[in-house]
């Protein structure tokens, strides 16, 4: 602080505090919601104080025994399915981009720089602007409803293949020269150098595309249409499309928190390479 | 920093190996269905596929004289402007008020940041569950002043809850970009416009907000791109682009006309402008950055 102003320093914690009040209440109100019984919620106004039915809406909605108008697929599978996808975009895209950026860095071929733009310019060609064809070419690959179809079309990356690039050529020379006096080869050097000084940035990227491959939304709206391939998020979607009066609130608000805490959880325990990944992958 | 290295790995075929999975994936999923889109965008088909037509530009005159098409465009540029200009207000207020605290500050910063955590789709929901004409519990508190909230049937109020909730969930990604670029601005300066005499006020409009604007102009095109094209999950569970089109915004209609209305010539003219949206906007944020490192 540079000068003391008791007055400006009430208000900048008033200031503060309203903020998180603003930005916690929605989370705050789902949690209520999800302890409540459906009759309670539809009282005007529902209650604001958490209620005494949290285990059995969570099981209600862990299993898929509520009595809700819309879909009723166990959040138990849903979750599994989240975790397998969420953890195949974050590794997959970890790893290609590690190979790419090594032998872009480490190695001379023909076509290099023509294979980084490439890389590079499929920042420009997200999802939504390709997503007729793309869909089309998943289907005749016989990947629709599976996990490689799921996950394979997002793996690509060209933020971690960039970042990954950037950080190799800051590696020092010396560790090659080193690395080939001793015989090692390419993967050996790979495996024992440049791997472990990247730990680092893998864990910042780890981050970041867990939640990405977590919230997708748009790709497995188009590729699964099996109640037993939907991710959470898909699966909230289509508990509230039975209308408006029937629904039953405390069953979705349940499977909302339930959706929100892995990758809420990683943001807070691993805050610290969650604000890396997000300044580095911008970059 | 070097921008080649000087001793390299020799070897014909790893290379070739080791870029492989990437290439194959950007080849089969970015870049052929990108030309595909480009191909389908001056052809005509039939619900069926039967028959191919070369149309030329027709699809896309189609689409200057839709006027669905052309209201989608305003939506889409009222959607995103709001969404960039209220989120980065809101962000750079906290922001600058959570710079000036010296105790407490990882406290606030960790209940600001959670919603980046939150799925697009489950802020849609979230918001929704809120503003609900029957059971919303904000929506009762609206009544009681005497708005008569119903974004079912009021396009106003749909896209004040799109908004909100896309400003929602974007706030805390702003706030740690504002946050950085905060504490990167030399004390030394600050501290000199104090003794100087200046206030608080000034100092923020005189010095701290000109430093903060290429973190400003930054966040304007990320905001952009978000609201452009990320929020599509937000809006399909929160108003499904009603009442009737008021929040259909572009992504939202190439959706809708491919998948739904199976216009795959017209969804797919959608989508090279679309494509073309993203250039300028890529472009733009790499011009930006270029600018930043010669500072």
């Amino acid at each position: 602080m540079v000068e003391r102003r008791p007055l400006l320093t009430a208000l900048t914690h008033t200031v503060l505090i309203l903020g998180v009040v603003v930005i916690a209440f929605p989370l705050y109100l789902t949690f209520v919601a999800s302890t409540h019984t459906t009759p309670d919620l539809m009282q005007s106004p529902m209650p604001l104080l958490p209620g005494s039915h949290f285990l059995q809406n969570y099981l209600d909605a862990w299993n898929g025994t509520g009595a809700g108008a819309g879909s009723k697929a166990p959040v138990a599978r849903m979750m599994m399915v989240s975790l397998i996808t969420a953890l195949i975009i974050a590794l997959g895209k970890i790893a290609i981009s590690l190979l790419s950026a090594f032998a872009i860095v480490y190695f001379r071929f023909p076509f290099r720089n023509f294979v980084f733009w490439a890389i590079f310019i499929t920042l420009m060609l997200p999802v939504e602007v390709r997503i007729g064809p793309t869909y089309k070419v998943v289907a005749d690959f016989g990947m629709l409803d599976t996990y490689a179809g799921l996950t394979v079309p997002l793996i690509a990356s060209a933020t971690a293949t960039f970042l990954f690039r950037q950080f190799f050529l800051t590696v020092p020379e010396e560790l090659v020269e080193a690395a080939r006096i001793d015989g090692a080869g390419p993967m050996r050097f790979f495996k024992d150098v440049l791997l472990p000084l990247s730990m680092t940035s893998i864990a910042a990227l780890f981050v970041i595309q867990f939640i990405y491959g977590w919230n997708q939304y748009l790709w497995p709206l188009l590729v699964t249409t099996n109640e037993s391939m939907y991710p959470v998020v898909i699966g909230i979607k289509r508990m509230i499309s039975g209308g408006d009066s029937e629904m039953q609130w405390n069953v979705v608000m349940a499977t909302a928190m339930m959706a929100m805490i892995p990758p809420a959880t990683i943001v807070i325990l691993m805050q610290k390479w969650f604000v890396k990944g997000l300044v580095d992958t911008e970059k | 920093m070097a921008v080649e290295k000087r001793v390299v790995f020799k070897s014909k075929w790893l290379p070739w190996v080791l870029v492989a999975p990437q290439v194959f994936i950007i080849g089969a999923f970015f870049f052929w269905p990108a030309a595909q889109a480009l191909l389908q965008s001056v052809q005509q088909s039939d619900a069926f596929g039967t028959s191919i037509e070369w149309v030329g530009l027709e699809n896309f005159r189609n689409l200057w004289n839709d006027e669905t098409y052309l209201a989608s465009f305003y939506t889409t540029a009222i959607f995103s402007v709001s969404v960039a200009v209220i989120g980065i207000s809101l962000s750079l207020l906290l922001a600058v008020y959570a710079d000036r605290v010296a105790k407490g500050a990882l406290f606030y910063k960790t209940l600001l940041i959670w919603p980046y955590a939150v799925a697009p789709a489950v802020a849609g929901v979230l918001w929704l569950f809120m503003f609900a004409p029957s059971v919303g519990v904000v929506a009762y508190g609206l009544r009681a002043i005497g708005i008569d909230w119903n974004h079912l049937l009021n396009s106003t109020h749909a896209m004040t809850l799109v908004v909100m909730a896309a400003v929602w969930k974007q706030i805390s990604y702003n706030f740690l970009f504002f946050l950085a670029g905060l504490q990167s601005i030399p004390r030394s300066l600050i501290e000199a416009a104090a003794i100087d005499g200046a206030g608080p006020w000034r100092r923020f409009w005189t010095i701290v907000f000109p430093l903060l604007s290429p973190t400003t102009f930054f966040l304007l095109v990320i905001n952009v791109v978000y609201a452009f094209f990320d929020t599509f999950a937000i809006i399909d569970s929160a108003t499904q682009g009603g009442p009737g089109k008021d929040t259909a915004i572009l992504v939202y209609k190439v959706y809708y006309d491919g998948f739904k209305a199976m216009d795959l010539g017209g969804s797919a003219a959608q989508s090279v402008v679309l494509m073309v949206i993203v250039i300028a906007l890529t472009v733009v944020q790499f011009r930006f950055v270029e600018k930043k490192v010669t500072y």
